[in-house]
């Protein structure tokens, strides 16, 4: 282990640890200004999808944007699956079938 | 039986759906860090010290994508800015702990445990919650360990592990996460925004393309909120 890895698992306790213990170890006193918490409400989806995209278009750091992508094929379905049922356990299982029959099989 | 030591085996029994749910993703994390070119320290370091599963599948993806240190701890940050709703959610009956058990509890409120704890306060109440909250937290904090290690020591000798495509689990998850969410404009616009400018900054050094993202995502959001605000309030008027 590299003292670059293990300055990143401190800092990620560090950022993990001080979100959770906000409210329980430093109390009420604590109050966001409701600006910033309407703010946070949109973080979640701007980064999952940030994440995401470069992840499916581009596997690897390659432009794939064809049918044969499992990565893009897989995140599409994933993505239909859940926005049709609401049920993301049904909808990741659904898209690692398809992801496997692609990957292994195609 | 003291009443204590049976809260605290009624919070791992109620925890158990949710641990055996996690154990696969636990298993391919350990299996990916290893994949990834890390040592399987790596991967318990990780699951012991940090313990928060999306953010720990992200790290990886970012340290093989050659991320500065500030973006993999500013993305932990964000992406787990959700629990400090779950730290304002407990803190009344929390408030009741002695200092110490909410120094050490709060290390483990995870979704899932708190997805738990919240359901048992609605219930059955505030009656033992402490060690009903350890019974479940410990229980599946052990166990998200425990697969982690048989992933990073065990998932190497699958032959081909790097090529499997582990990395899609994180993937399918998040946009299977995003989707049912997707139903109103602001979050479509959000999301629009933030895939259209991570697809074209992916090339950007160090990750800076997904902050860059992030932002420019929720930049968009909060423009929409401010314009509906104006239209309600003229609307009003």
């Amino acid at each position: 282990m590299t003292d670059t890895l293990w300055l990143a698992i401190l800092g990620m306790f560090v950022a993990t640890y001080t979100v959770r213990a906000s409210f329980i170890v430093f109390g009420q006193k604590l109050r966001f200004p409701p600006a910033v918490v309407q703010a946070l409400g949109h973080v979640p989806v701007a980064v999952l999808t940030a994440i995401v995209v470069p992840e499916a278009v581009a596997p690897g750091g390659q432009m794939d944007l064809s049918p044969t992508n499992p990565y893009l094929v897989g995140t599409l379905v994933a993505g239909l699956v859940a926005w049709k049922s609401r049920r993301i356990l049904v909808a990741v299982l659904v898209s690692f079938v398809v992801f496997g029959m692609m990957r292994w099989l195609g | 039986m003291p009443d204590r030591f049976s809260a605290a085996f009624a919070g791992l029994r109620d925890t158990i759906p949710l641990t055996v749910g996690t154990t696969p993703f636990a298993v391919i994390f350990g299996t990916l860090v290893v994949s990834a070119g890390l040592p399987p320290e790596m991967a318990l370091a990780l699951s012991a010290i940090v313990f928060a599963g999306s953010a720990q599948f992200i790290s990886i993806s970012l340290i093989s994508g050659g991320a500065a240190l500030p973006v993999i701890w500013l993305t932990t940050f964000v992406i787990n800015l959700r629990h400090a709703l779950y730290s304002a959610t407990v803190q009344p009956v929390t408030k009741r702990w002695p200092l110490p058990w909410r120094v050490v509890g709060a290390f483990w409120l995870t979704d899932e445990c708190f997805a738990v704890f919240e359901r048992r306060l609605q219930t059955v109440g505030e009656r033992d919650a402490l060690p009903y909250y350890l019974g479940s937290t410990i229980s599946f904090y052990l166990n998200w360990i425990g697969w982690t290690a048989v992933g990073a020591y065990l998932g190497n000798r699958i032959p081909g592990v790097a090529t499997l495509g582990l990395d899609f689990a994180m993937i399918a998850t998040f946009a299977a996460m995003i989707a049912p969410q997707l139903k109103a404009l602001t979050p479509v616009a959000v999301a629009a925004t933030a895939g259209s400018v991570a697809w074209v900054a992916q090339g950007l050094p160090y990750k800076l393309g997904l902050m860059l993202a992030a932002l420019a995502g929720v930049a968009v959001g909060v423009g929409l909120d401010c314009c509906r605000r104006r239209m309600a309030v003229e609307e009003a008027a």
